[in-house]
């Protein structure tokens, strides 16, 4: 078997599913170069990414499905899971074998898999939308880490750019190891990637004078505003699970 | 700025706020024109969660604790010994800005005590609403409590600044409301409840002619109801709310189960557990109301008055009304796969759009996220046999053994599917 290996990108996933149609490859497999393992019955074979290729599925895929599925279709592909890349193609060759669009049949496990990957994408881009705390800067730089469980900054972005449209604001995904900046003056977000060494050390430091007297207001707020009568915590868990805590300003002791 | 007093009102009138349950952040679309601070989007979003497992949207506060009313189940009642505090509008306004900067909240719902007369409280109110608005450009979610008894023109200016509007209506009856809040009336209650939606109904009509017309508490209104405070059964909780749904165009009714809060003989007395089970029944029946296409009839009648505490209410109306199962998912129309138990609004979407294709058979079923222990009591589908059980009582006694439902309620979403 043939396992076609891309560089991580969405271009580059698509651009591999070109090729897979190209040569009738109708049994390969779709990894990333990062992740792919070599085995004995296996010949991997590295694909470039090329923008017109990439474009030529995407475009194909707009005639088969509303754009609604081709969100999901992103969607899906963000959550970075393994195999998700195999599961993909085989919605493409769905997609395309078929003359009636697919994509409301959630009986077809593809088609299923897809959407409900595709919503729990969607579940951490708003749980992220929720969950980032801002700390304020010395130098009036709002910034946040997060640790989320898929890919979600490309998806958050546009959310923080209307929101905090005067505020300058970074948002840095500590296991993907990139952020987003937000400069008010241009409107414009970009990627940013912090050297690991100044990171951590440096933002304790320079945090705003007024930053941690607003964090000690919201942290006593967030407990009073705690009916104990009506105590629930398996229903706290479920709604702000642990792992999220270590960046959540009011779950966290403070400085 | 001096923290320490801060500090010490925050935490006052949080807590004096924090029996309002109203926490929605959604309904209003407010884009974020000029550059300035915040949208709204219509979706809201919960930014925390305490540990009783209610949602953290908005900074929800009262202006002040200071009250000339004597309502019994209130914490800020005259008569009851509590320290009292007061923010001024300015200091309201920095901590909804610089909370909402840092991505706590979504906005502010700001109430009061009423602490010389209704005009006065509500002047005050909508002076924070108004400086957010114009001063520092604030486009977030703002709800302002009506205070009941103050002049149309103030409710009026409310309206123009805040996305949503709320007067509570506290008891389910006029009895009770004069048992214990003998100062407050229904009728000082709905004044400005009729007022404001009067109001957007007009807007609405307006707009359809005129292409901008003014933004008025664009989200709505929402009222509560404090329940297990008084003697009413669910039937008359649930009747109240339908009538305000319809005649009010209320965008939500709250359920509040009371939290004792004090030993006037009035009152359950202290140490009563707080009907939460109650409560999410009643949210229960109020979403399949709003979405599934329930009647309050069909749900409780002067027979059954009570929700049944034990299972959910639609559940409850399918052992009441075994006659009309099982439902065929392949060929059943839309409404009845929504009132069949363990499939919810998505999933009977998704059946209605996947049979389609081919027929649906259990395994497509689980697939597509029924809770399918407890919808195969209910339908038949292509890889079927007529469910067995057809005895309510011991279908009943089935689900009941085998739910890992019932400990965890919340007052935000339906747990029930
Ligand atoms: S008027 Fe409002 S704040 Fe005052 S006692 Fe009654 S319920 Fe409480």
């Amino acid at each position: 078997m043939t396992t076609l290996l891309y560089d991580g990108s969405f271009n580059g996933l698509l651009t591999a599913i070109f090729i897979a149609f190209e040569y009738k490859m109708y049994d390969c497999s779709i990894d990333t170069k990062e992740r792919y393992q070599a085995t004995m019955f296996d010949s991997p074979e590295t694909v470039m990414t090329d923008k017109l290729k990439a474009q030529r599925v995407w475009e194909g895929l707009c005639k088969k499905v509303s754009n609604h599925a081709r969100r999901e279709f992103y969607y899906a592909f963000l959550s970075g899971l393994p195999g998700i890349e195999d599961t993909l193609l085989a919605y493409v060759r769905y997609a395309f074998q078929n003359n009636s669009t697919i994509e409301k049949n959630f009986a077809n496990s593809v088609v299923n898999m897809v959407s409900q990957t595709a919503h729990s994408v969607h579940r951490e881009k708003h749980r992220m939308e929720a969950f980032v705390r801002f700390i304020r800067l010395q130098d009036d730089l709002y910034c946040a880490f997060i640790s989320p469980d898929f890919n979600v900054l490309p998806l958050v972005a546009s959310h923080f750019q209307d929101r905090y449209a005067d505020q300058h604001w970074l948002i840095y995904d500590r296991d993907r190891d990139y952020g987003i900046h937000h400069d008010p003056q241009t409107r414009l977000v970009s990627d940013v990637i912090i050297e690991k060494s100044t990171a951590d050390t440096s933002l304790s430091t320079t945090v705003h004078e007024e930053e941690v007297a607003y964090q000690t207001l919201w942290r006593s707020y967030f407990d009073h505003v705690n009916i104990q009568e009506r105590r629930n915590i398996k229903l706290h868990l479920r709604h702000v699970p642990k792992r999220y805590w270590a960046d959540l300003t009011e779950k966290t002791a403070g400085v | 700025m001096q923290w320490d007093p801060i500090q010490e009102k925050l935490e006052i009138l949080a807590e004096a706020a924090r029996y309002d349950v109203s926490c929605s952040s959604s309904g209003s679309k407010r884009a974020n024109k000029s550059n300035g601070l915040g949208n709204s989007t219509g979706v809201g979003i919960c930014h925390s969660y305490t540990e009783d497992g209610r949602c953290v949207s908005l900074l929800k506060i009262l202006l002040t604790n200071h009250c000339i009313y004597d309502c019994a189940y209130c914490i800020s009642r005259r008569s009851n010994d509590i320290p009292r505090a007061g923010f001024t509008v300015d200091e309201v306004v920095s901590l909804t800005i610089n909370f909402y900067r840092r991505n706590y909240i979504e906005g502010l719902f700001l109430s009061s005590g009423i602490f010389k007369d209704a005009d006065l409280t509500m002047e005050r109110l909508v002076r924070v609403a108004k400086r957010l608005r114009t001063a520092e450009r604030f486009n977030g979610y703002i709800h302002l409590k009506t205070i009941p008894g103050c002049s149309e023109e103030l409710t009026h200016e409310a309206a123009l600044y805040a996305d949503r509007l709320s007067v509570n209506i506290e008891l389910p009856t006029e009895t009770s409301l004069k048992t214990l809040a003998p100062e407050k009336s229904h009728v000082d209650i709905m004044k400005p409840m009729a007022f404001v939606s009067e109001n957007i109904r007009a807007l609405a009509s307006d707009k359809k002619i005129i292409k901008s017309t003014p933004n008025f508490a664009p989200a709505g209104q929402s009222t509560q109801m404090v329940v297990g405070a008084s003697p009413e059964n669910d039937l008359q909780v649930m009747s109240i709310a339908d009538s305000l749904y319809k005649n009010y165009q209320l965008k939500r009714v709250y359920y509040s189960g009371y939290v004792p809060i004090s030993n006037d003989n009035r009152l359950p007395v202290l140490g009563t557990p707080v009907p939460v089970i109650r409560e999410n029944r009643l949210y229960q029946a109020d979403w399949l109301t709003r979405f599934y296409q329930f009647s309050v009839k069909e749900l409780v009648d002067p027979k059954n008055p009570n929700l049944d505490l034990d299972i959910d209410p639609k559940l409850s109306w399918a052992l009441r009304n075994l006659d009309q199962f099982p439902v065929d998912v392949n060929t059943a129309p839309y409404e009845m796969i929504l009132r069949v138990p363990g499939i919810g609004l998505n999933s009977a979407k998704k059946i209605v759009a996947a049979r389609n294709f081919q027929k649906l058979g259990w395994e497509h079923l689980r697939k597509i996220g029924v809770a399918f222990n407890r919808a195969k009591h209910f339908v038949i589908c292509q890889s079927s046999a007529m469910p067995k059980e057809v005895d309510a009582r011991k279908l009943r006694a089935h689900i009941l053994t085998q739910s890992k439902f019932g400990t965890s309620f919340s007052s935000q979403t339906s747990l029930f599917q």
